[in-house]
């Protein structure tokens, strides 16, 4: 044994001399704590820094960009008018109300009263009065800000000011607050625009190039190169046919068939081959010049303009449609065609080399394909688009009034802007509160695009945030998109996803991943042409397809060539990581195509990595120690270059050693914590790294539906359903990631003890036992508040709601449903609620909807409209809140509070995806024992392990029982944590079984059990799922109206369904009577009278078609019959009834 | 060559490294043959020893030898769940303004151990019977939190820049009602601790409650339970089999808890400490290791409970055993006036199947 180890660290250490001129005992020192580069990662961009960010550039570039870009309002009728915006501005939050005199907003206040935490936009224009030049600026309506960004008023305050504001300094931000509901928008996860993706599809034979453009304020449209029949063809939806790729190229000003081969076929004489029947068929179409190819496209081209104006020759409409609609994203100057043909010619090549061998076909899976489209981008096209309807409404507005002959006064454009009502406002607030996006002018129509974020827990919260929702279909049978991508590595959690259908689809960003937002190309552009790139205008495809010449695109398009690209790529990093620009752009070499890639777009994911030269770390202990005393931040370490972003592509590039003793000479960069794979969500879960993987997803889930805290600002939310633990404790095996996101402050669990042992056969199917005495002491408790809200409304008619105090009975008492209501009308806060209960004593106008009504407001006739408590279980006043809306309705929030300790059937689970319910509540003195005398809180059953493979929650429990012996806590965290060794030599030290199991005495019979048991503390959850919201039965209660049938559902005391199946079963066996019963006498039994002559209903022994009661029958049928066979009646069919003896 | 063991082996539950073996007695008659293992009183009264081995203001340790697991046992659960106490059950609020809101507070209060002796007050017969001075304890808690002018400047600690920032369970304070002030003369109801927080407060909060604290039994809730814990742990056995060589004899030292295992300095000659290895834990350590392996034998006596009750109500700890018995033998009345009134109604015969139905008492 020994022998081999020296042979090993020998080896080890010859290994080592090779690089660094390290003696051959030389330890390499390595670096110490680099995971402390996390929290200052986190520190400078926060939990939800994506959301935040992407709001930032929003705000304060790009809504800039698109005003700049929509600019101008003129008049049709007067040609000397014009209005110029020169600059926008959004404001802080503030207080819209007019007459307000302490102006200033909190979110939280928005979120009580119901309104909406938005800032206002200011533009300044120029436009014409008259003969004169004016500048004003004007309020052209108001933005929703999102919490925590630049624009609010939480930026850059500590715990002490969040206090004051009564917000929780744990609370990430990012989301909106919209008519006081908090709103997300979730991150869209999108194919990535303007590169050209080629796909096979094997069953049809086809290869297709796509390209989806989309510039900024431009139509998005796709353009495809695609075979068919083995040749090629352009393809585009505003041209009605294929075009033949030559022409296509011939349209473009590559008039030679030799050029049109060399840019597309090149040297290459497969290629060359394949593409030669495409020249044929343009010559076949008799197509030989540019004019020729333009008229043939000319004359495909669908014309969707105005009748206005002549009619313009074929080329004319081809050479736009050219120009302007396919491949908007490639510039085209004055009328050189040549980038663009340049990128059809690539495009075609691509479809070639696939044709060729199929492994050049692209996989639109990988993650470097995709653009994450965050709220900014989301807001920008929301604005853009309002703008343009605000701006074309203005002139309307405005040519309305000049064409008016004769003018009082002069005409002020900034009175008719004053007027134009809040367009901007409520389309904002209508698009973020309904999560419809619908832009016609964009072609976007999108649902469901925010959501209301979850509050269930922190986690929950927290999860949203990095939740990532995709475009494709969920209905959709393929698996490539749902499956775990390679490329997902370190940026997207592998853990975390939804079950069932919106599996994979659904994804969350892990903890240290970034989303890029744009960078300006031009510079990047102009820094590669002095790093010595050729301009790819000056190219021909002799160049281009040379042996040693790369291409160089930039974000997709081919700016020039390059016949050193490892050159190339090295200094343009080097100027990168000496922040000569954006450190968020990205270049690579895609060897495979012999092309350098620059990518500066918005929507790339990115995460940062610490550089390795010389063998080495750049990143040393002393900048760690530097970082430790807080002398230095994240953002110090990517200035002196010693971390830099990669994105998923130039990840490709690199050789990155997951820990320093994995250096070797060709390493490029180092990961800073492989824990960071994970996401916020699955770093809750200790030791991940050992259970079976789908658990940990299922944690995933449930770390959601956990009951906690959910904030500091907790007791004073009125949120319509709020979950709250009463004795929340922070877990005893917890992780980094933990501390990171401060599920330490905000727990959802509580450390329970554990016996893994089989009890008295209710904990079968994963139960629980539960000890009575714990529950008495408050393990589990949770508290489950309410909101009831009313508008103390104010009507047209001048009539108005009131309150009123409890009335009084004849003798002259209060009723008992009225007994907690006080001289206001409302429940005195603290005062217990029972069911039936009146807790808020509202009258409202009999006449209220009259609109001609004018007497006196207060001489109206009222009836009551109370609040009445509804719960089958009392419950407590918490809260009371009375205020008023933007529209100066008087609002009144009641919160309503249950305690609840938990009972038969509550859920529970650990953090490994083991859930239960509870099985049975045993008394302490039936529990078993330890030598201690400690009793379990819990006992589960061990059947739950053998399946489940969760051995991490073997080994939490064993930290936790070390954690506890030693009064510490312990760390579980992925890939590392506690060491399993070391755990157990404290409960060794401690006088326990190293195993962690321990001797047990039977709470009932007094002997000693004969199996050891493992005990300890494991975290457990409680799950918002109890049995109180669940429960119901019925024996008889309410009807439905038309039906007759029992009415369906728990909340309306609906009865149980026998179904189909079940109704199967009971034909199955032949049990009529049974069936007749509970179909039909349980249901909706009806008493007809039928007629034997006519077959049709009559009433009381009367046929009113045979005018007779001769042959009346009485029969009992259900009310659904009667009521089909009178609709179909009502339809012109008549059902007659055949009457016979059984 | 092993000490000679006076322990009868009989009487030892077996360790093994992962089970527990011969966990039940066998000392009842038809087990052995030949044996006559009826139950004598003489036998019995000759084993049974109860000798108290440690006493603190709070807490016993003591041994109880010679009797079965179940007799033990009951005791332990009598003690956890059937021995009466006070404790805080009806709490009316009139006033409650701190951020623990009023169930929870409730529930707090009703934990807090009171020094009231249960045998001064009377059990309710039903939850609906009327408070009287013989059932029920009333408290009043009032405080107010205020901030304290004299607070030193600059000060972040709530104990200086406030008053009453803490509720303690020492502002509980008795209200005397009829004959109360004579019968707690001598010892007033208080709780045991004067110093559990029950809640916090802040500048402005105020609490205003009156508490009826009642007679329970743990079964009820474990507010009623008088003891923290009450259990046992049969003392350990351990029987060296063979010699342990010198080389070996501190890590087999170390495999028990301190004050085991002894280690003559001279000879290195490793022996049991007969006093010490009560305090062993039976960590099974010794078993892991293969150079140990059929040198050492793990048991532990089944008859020989080595009780620890810690006490956290109004009994005294060596009460509580005593107080035990008591109810123990209230049962048994119980139960024996039970079968005596069987034996009346049906004159010692039962039915034709020789069952008999139990009678009320």
């Amino acid at each position: 044994m020994t022998v081999f180890n020296e042979e090993e660290s020998e080896w080890d250490q010859i290994n080592r001399t090779q690089w660094k001129g390290l003696g051959l005992t030389d330890p390499i020192k390595s670096v110490e704590d680099k995971w402390l580069l996390l929290p200052a990662f986190l520190k400078v961009k926060g939990l939800v820094k994506q959301h935040i960010d992407s709001f930032n550039y929003f705000v304060d570039v790009d809504i800039k960009n698109i005003v700049k870009a929509n600019n101008k309002v003129t008049s049709d009728v007067d040609p000397r008018f014009w209005l110029k915006y020169t600059d926008i501005n959004v404001g802080f939050p503030d207080r819209n109300e007019m007459d307000a005199i302490d102006k200033r907003v909190t979110p939280h206040e928005c979120r009580l009263r119901d309104i909406t935490y938005s800032a206002p936009i200011i533009v300044t224009i120029q436009y014409t009065r008259g003969k004169n030049i004016v500048q004003r600026n004007v309020n052209v309506g108001r933005l929703p800000i999102m919490l925590r960004s630049s624009k609010c008023v939480l930026t850059g305050k500590n715990e002490a000011q969040l206090a004051r504001m009564t917000e929780c300094p744990l609370d990430p931000g990012g989301y909106f607050v919209v008519k006081g509901t908090e709103k997300v928008i979730l991150v869209q996860e999108q194919l990535s625009k303007n590169r050209i993706i080629v796909e096979t599809d094997t069953v049809k034979g086809i290869v297709q190039a796509s390209c989806t453009s989309s510039t900024h304020g431009g139509l998005k449209s796709k353009t495809y190169v695609a075979t068919k029949k083995a040749k090629i063809y352009l393809r585009h939806n505003s041209i009605h046919e294929d075009v033949p790729i030559v022409i296509a190229l011939k349209a473009l000003g590559i008039q030679s068939d030799k050029e049109i081969l060399l840019l597309t076929a090149g040297t290459t004489e497969a290629y060359k081959n394949a593409f030669a029947t495409n020249l044929e068929e343009a010559a076949k179409l008799g197509v030989f010049t540019r004019q020729q190819a333009l008229e043939y496209i000319g004359s495909r081209v669908k014309v969707n303009r105005r009748v206005m104006g002549p009619r313009r020759p074929a080329w004319e409409e081809a050479l736009e449609a050219l120009a302007t609609i396919v491949l908007a994203h490639v510039p085209v100057n004055g009328l050189d065609f040549r980038s663009k043909a340049i990128f059809v010619a690539t495009m075609t090549r691509r479809v070639l080399m696939a044709m060729d061998d199929e492994n050049m076909v692209d996989d639109r899976d990988y993650v470097g394909n995709k653009r994450l489209e965050l709220a900014g981008q989301l807001l920008a096209l929301l604005f853009e688009d309002l703008f343009k309807t605000y701006n074309s409404n203005l002139k309307t507005a405005i040519d309305k009034v000049l064409k008016k002959p004769s003018r009082t006064s002069e005409f002020d454009a900034y009175n008719t802007m004053q007027f134009q009502g809040d367009h901007l406002t409520s389309g904002f607030v209508r698009a973020i509160s309904t999560g419809n996006w619908s832009l016609k002018r964009f072609k976007m129509e999108r649902a469901g695009v925010t959501h209301v974020l979850s509050r269930l827990s922190f986690i929950s919260a927290l999860g949203m945030m990095t939740r990532i929702s995709s475009q494709f279909e969920k209905t959709r049978k393929v698996s490539g998109p749902r499956a775990l991508q390679p490329s997902q590595w370190g940026v997207l959690c592998p853990s975390d996803t939804p079950e069932g259908e919106a599996c994979g689809l659904v994804k969350n960003l892990a903890l240290m991943t970034h989303i890029t937002t744009d960078v300006e190309e031009e510079p990047i552009i102009r820094l590669a042409f002095m790093l010595g790139v050729e301009d790819i205008s000056l190219a021909t495809g002799t160049e281009i397809y040379g042996p040693h010449t790369f291409v160089v695109n930039v974000n997709g398009t081919i700016i020039g060539l390059t016949r050193y690209p490892t050159r190339f790529v090295a200094q343009f990093r080097k100027l990168r990581r000496a922040r000569r620009f954006s450190e968020f752009v990205s270049v690579y070499i895609n060897h495979h195509h012999r092309a350098v890639h620059i990518a500066s777009d918005g929507g790339r994911i990115c995460r940062p990595m610490i550089i390795v030269g010389n063998g080495g770390p750049k990143v040393t202990t002393e900048h760690i120690l530097q970082l430790k005393k807080g002398n230095v931040t994240f953002d110090d370490f990517l200035r002196k270059g010693l971390v830099e972003y990669l994105d998923v592509n130039e990840e490709n590039d690199t050789y990155i050693a997951l820990y320093e003793s994995d250096i070797v000479p060709t390493t490029t960069h180092l990961e800073i914590e492989p824990f960071t794979l994970l996401g916020a969500v699955a770093g809750l879960i200790p030791y991940p790294h050992h259970n079976q993987s789908p658990r940990n997803t299922y944690q995933c889930a449930m770390g959601k539906q956990a009951i906690g805290a959910i904030g500091y600002n907790q007791f004073n939310r009125i949120d319509t359903l709020l979950y709250l633990s009463v004795y929340p404790q922070q877990p005893m095996v917890k992780t980094k990631t933990i501390e990171l996101i401060g599920y330490d402050r905000l727990p959802a669990g509580q450390n329970a003890t554990v016996a893994v042992m089989s009890y008295s056969g209710y904990d079968i199917e994963d139960a629980l036992i539960l000890n009575k005495a714990s529950l008495d002491r408050g393990y589990g408790r949770c508290q489950v508040l309410r909101k009831n809200a009313t508008l103390i409304r104010k009507y047209p008619n001048g009539t108005f709601d009131r309150l009123a105090d409890a009335p009084l009975d004849e003798n002259g008492l209060v009723a008992k449903k009225y007994d907690i209501i006080q001289m206001d009308g409302l429940a005195g806060v603290g005062e217990r609620v029972d069911p039936g209960d009146v807790y808020v004593n509202k009258q409202s106008p009999t006449n209220a909807t009259d609109n001609t009504f004018t007497g006196q407001a207060a001489s109206v006739p009222y009836k009551n409209s109370p609040l009445s408590y509804k719960s089958p279980v009392a419950g407590n006043i918490d809260k009371v809140m009375i205020s008023d809306t933007e529209n100066d309705q008087t609002l009144i929030k009641v919160l309503i509070r249950q305690t609840r300790r938990p009972e038969l059937g509550d859920k529970f689970s650990s953090r490994h995806g083991q859930k239960g319910v509870c099985g049975l509540i045993v008394n302490q003195e039936d529990m078993p024992f330890n030598d201690q005398g400690i009793n379990p809180d819990t006992i589960m059953n061990p059947h739950g392990f053998p399946s489940r493979m969760t051995v991490g929650k073997m080994i939490e429990l064993l930290a936790g029982k070390a954690g506890v012996l030693t009064g510490k806590l312990q760390y579980g965290t992925a890939f590392g944590g506690s060491k399993v060794e070391d755990m157990s030599r404290i409960l060794i030290e401690n006088g326990f079984s190293y195993a962690g199991k321990d001797m047990l005495t039977s709470g009932i019979t007094g002997e000693p059990l004969e199996a050891y048991v493992y005990f300890g503390p494991i975290y457990y959850q409680k799950l918002k799922h109890m049995v109180m919201d669940k429960m119901h039965a019925r024996a008889r209660g309410p009807r439905a109206t038309l039906t007759r049938q029992p009415t369906e559902g728990r909340s309306r005391e609906g009865g149980l369904r026998l179904g189909e199946m079940e109704r199967d079963c009971l034909i199955g066996y032949g049990a009529t009577q049974l069936l007749l019963e509970r179909l039909m006498i349980s249901s909706d039994k009806f008493e007809v009278n039928a007629c034997q002559e006519c077959g049709l209903m009559g009433y009381n022994g009367w046929c009113t078609y045979c005018k007779s009661s001769k042959k009346m029958a009485q029969l009992t049928i259900p009310y659904a019959a009667k009521l089909l066979f009178q609709e179909l009646m009502a339809m012109n069919v008549v059902p007659r009834l055949v009457l016979d003896d059984a | 060559m092993a000490p000679k063991n006076p322990i009868d082996p009989r009487r030892v539950v077996g360790i093994e490294a992962e089970r527990v073996a011969h966990v039940s007695s066998t000392d009842f008659p038809g087990h052995y043959p030949d044996e006559d293992h009826s139950w004598d009183l003489k036998k019995f009264k000759k084993n049974l020893k109860v000798k108290v081995q440690r006493l603190s203001n709070r807490s016993i340790d003591f041994d109880l030898v010679g009797v079965d697991a179940s007799i033990a046992n009951a005791f332990r659960r009598i003690m956890i769940a059937e021995v009466p106490t006070v404790a805080i059950e009806h709490v009316y609020v009139w006033n409650n303004t701190s951020v623990i809101v009023d169930e929870v507070m409730a529930q707090r209060l009703g934990l807090v151990p009171l020094n009231v002796d249960p045998a001064l007050v009377s059990m309710k017969e039903s939850p609906a019977d009327t408070a009287t001075d013989r059932n029920t304890i009333v408290f009043d808690l009032k405080l107010t939190c205020e901030r304290n002018p004299s607070a030193p400047k600059g000060s972040t600690k709530p104990e200086e820049l406030y008053i009453n920032h803490e509720l303690l369970s020492k502002h509980l304070t008795w209200r005397p009602a009829g004959e109360q002030e004579e019968v707690f003369a001598d010892n007033p109801p208080a709780p045991t601790n004067p110093d559990i927080v029950l809640g916090k407060l802040r500048p402005g909060q105020e609490i205003e409650m009156e508490l009826h604290a009642v007679k329970g039994v743990g079964k009820d809730h474990a507010k009623f339970s008088p003891v923290a814990t009450a259990s046992y742990r049969l003392l350990p056995l351990i029987t060296i089999t063979s010699p342990i060589p010198p080389q070996h004899a501190e890590q087999f030292q170390k495999c028990f808890s301190p004050g085991v295992i002894r280690i003559d300095q001279r000879t290195q000659e490793v022996s049991v400490d007969p006093v010490g290895v009560r305090n062993d834990t039976v960590s099974r350590e010794v078993l892991r290791h293969p150079e140990f392996a059929d040198k050492v034998k793990l048991g532990r006596v089944r008859d020989w409970f080595l009780f620890n009750v810690e006490s956290e109500g109004p009994y005294a700890p060596e009460r509580l055993l005593t107080e035990s018995v008591k109810v123990m033998r209230e049962k048994i009345a119980v139960m024996r006036r039970a079968a005596e009134a069987l034996q009346e109604q049906f004159g010692g015969a039962g039915a034709a199947d020789g069952d008999v139905e139990m009678a009320d008492v």
